[in-house]
């Protein structure tokens, strides 16, 4: 928590000092391809014009998402999100993003306050798009819908979605959010064997003691993507998770660009690309249509 | 308040698998705790030392790690239970460690002389400890193991980490559903009192009535 703590104040003296070392992305590398060559220009006293004065964009994500924002051993976080986020790098830089994208670690208790408070100019961290946090900040997108999906070991053909868990065994988090979907949605599921964390259950569901893990589709690739050819997610998504990118809540100008940007990289096939290389290609899952954008 | 008389089923039906968790459990822990005592004062050192490995394990891991590494690691070379009797196994496992320890405090608690005494007159080694030594020992030690007792039943409440319906586990599932964490918790430790005070008065009559007349 210290560390974490050290970590946000450090972040922050470095954004404000606008002197930040060079611990940013090379980007320019996968997923920004789209991009134009040369920077555009952009009406004075928007936002797009003072990052780019700035010559940094600060983007808030996640640094322990697997697939979607993960802070690798290198230092460079990477996934859908930060991939996602490149884009409006690069589409107000141009394609050459070295030294131009600084990223910081917005954990979900910290997103509405890190955008109020102008310590980033946008989030992407697996950021659902609701009416509460709509009071308080803006949301470009989505980008992406998650869901609660299910979890199964590669060779059950028993479980094919939510109807088929009467009487199966099901492992979730106790107290969670997915637990209460599936009492509602699933109320013949056997709910006995549930844990503290996702990845007992995981453990749980090797050794055979439950048939399936239910939690949102977005952890479950994770675990996915660690335990290659043993699981697989069956059935549709039955919880609805739109992401988005969170920005100043009157900001519409940026947020308008943002969305312009969205549009742009679902119509070119740069979205198809990111999503099948940040997250298909581990996953063996298939790439869906983006989702329709929300411009309120 | 309300809270607590909506779910009494359910809190009754935890307090009762806690119950059941804590005598289970402490019966293992005496079986196995006496015969690792009298493995640690026994003559054969390979017997000396495995009871020694075994103590000094087990009761320097955390319980939450042994509870892990049994229910989801022996799994995979083939020892697999449900949950209750898996808990039963480490709470059982865990709290013989310091069983043995208390016991074998007892063992040295009694004259050398009586165990001396006892091979003179042609006793073999597992009748003094049965007959001889167990016997005076076990009563000296009564007290502390009352207070392993009482400490069981409170460990019991890490089984919720490998899915035992226990009272800790049932509070936290209502707390979550029902929002309403403090009448919850407040009544959980009314009832891991209930069960204590009752086994604490017990152990106190026990030691009154068996202890050594000097």
């Amino acid at each position: 928590m210290r560390k974490k703590l050290l970590f946000v104040l450090l972040a922050t003296g470095l954004v404000l000092a606008a002197c930040g070392s060079d611990d940013t992305s090379t980007g320019g590398g996968s997923g920004t391809t789209a991009g134009t060559a040369t920077a555009a220009t952009f009406p004075a006293g928007s936002t797009m014009d003072a990052i780019q004065k700035r010559g940094k964009i600060v983007i808030g994500t996640k640094f322990d998402q697997p697939l979607f924002g993960l802070k690798a051993l290198s230092g460079q976080p990477e996934g859908f999100d930060v991939e996602i986020a490149k884009l409006v790098a690069t589409a107000i830089f141009g394609s050459n993003l070295s030294g131009k994208t600084e990223f910081v670690e917005t954990p979900s208790s910290v997103r509405e306050q890190s955008i109020i408070d102008g310590k980033v100019d946008l989030v992407a961290a697996t950021y659902t798009i609701n009416d509460t946090r709509k009071e308080k900040v803006g949301f470009a997108g989505p980008y992406y819908v998650a869901g609660q999906s299910i979890l199964v070991k590669k060779d059950n053909t028993a479980i094919t979605g939510l109807d088929s868990l009467s009487g199966k065994k099901v492992c979730t988090v106790l107290g969670s959010t997915p637990l209460k979907t599936l009492q509602t949605r699933a109320p013949a599921a056997d709910l006995s064997i549930l844990f503290d964390t996702y990845s007992k259950c995981v453990e749980a569901l090797k050794d055979g003691r439950v048939e399936a893990v239910s939690t949102d589709n977005v952890i479950l690739l994770g675990f996915i993507k660690d335990n290659p050819g043993l699981f697989k997610l069956v059935g549709e998504t039955f919880t609805v998770e739109p992401y988005g990118i969170g920005v100043k809540k009157d900001d519409l100008a940026f947020r308008t660009f943002v969305n312009d940007t969205l549009e742009k990289a679902y119509t070119d096939g740069t979205w198809a690309k990111i999503f099948e290389t940040e997250v298909g290609k581990a996953t063996e899952i298939p790439t869906p249509a983006p989702p329709p954008l929300d411009r309120y | 308040m309300g809270v607590l008389l909506d779910n009494l089923g359910a809190f009754g039906e935890g307090l009762r698998t806690t119950a059941a968790l804590t005598l289970a459990s402490y019966l293992v822990a005496l079986l196995v705790g006496t015969l690792v005592a009298a493995m640690r004062v026994s003559p054969i050192a390979p017997l000396r030392w495995l009871g020694a490995v075994w103590t000094e394990v087990l009761r320097n891991v955390p319980l939450t790690v042994l509870f892990f590494v049994f229910f989801f690691g022996f799994t995979k070379i083939g020892v697999s239970y449900v949950p209750f009797i898996s808990a039963v196994i480490v709470l059982g496992c865990y709290t013989s460690a310091f069983v043995a320890e208390a016991i074998r405090s007892g063992i040295n608690s009694v004259a050398p002389g009586q165990a001396e005494a006892a091979r003179a007159l042609g006793l073999t080694f597992a009748q003094v400890i049965v007959a001889i030594v167990l016997p005076q020992a076990l009563r000296t030690v009564v007290a502390p193991l009352g207070s392993l007792f009482v400490a069981l039943i409170k460990n019991t409440s890490i089984a919720f980490t490998i899915s035992v319906v226990e009272l800790t586990r049932v509070v936290k599932e209502l707390a979550s559903v029902t929002g309403e964490a403090i009448p919850l918790y407040l009544g959980a430790a009314v009832a891991y009192l209930l069960l204590a005070l009752p086994s604490s008065a017990a152990i106190g009559a026990i030691e009154r009535k068996v202890a050594i007349r000097r």
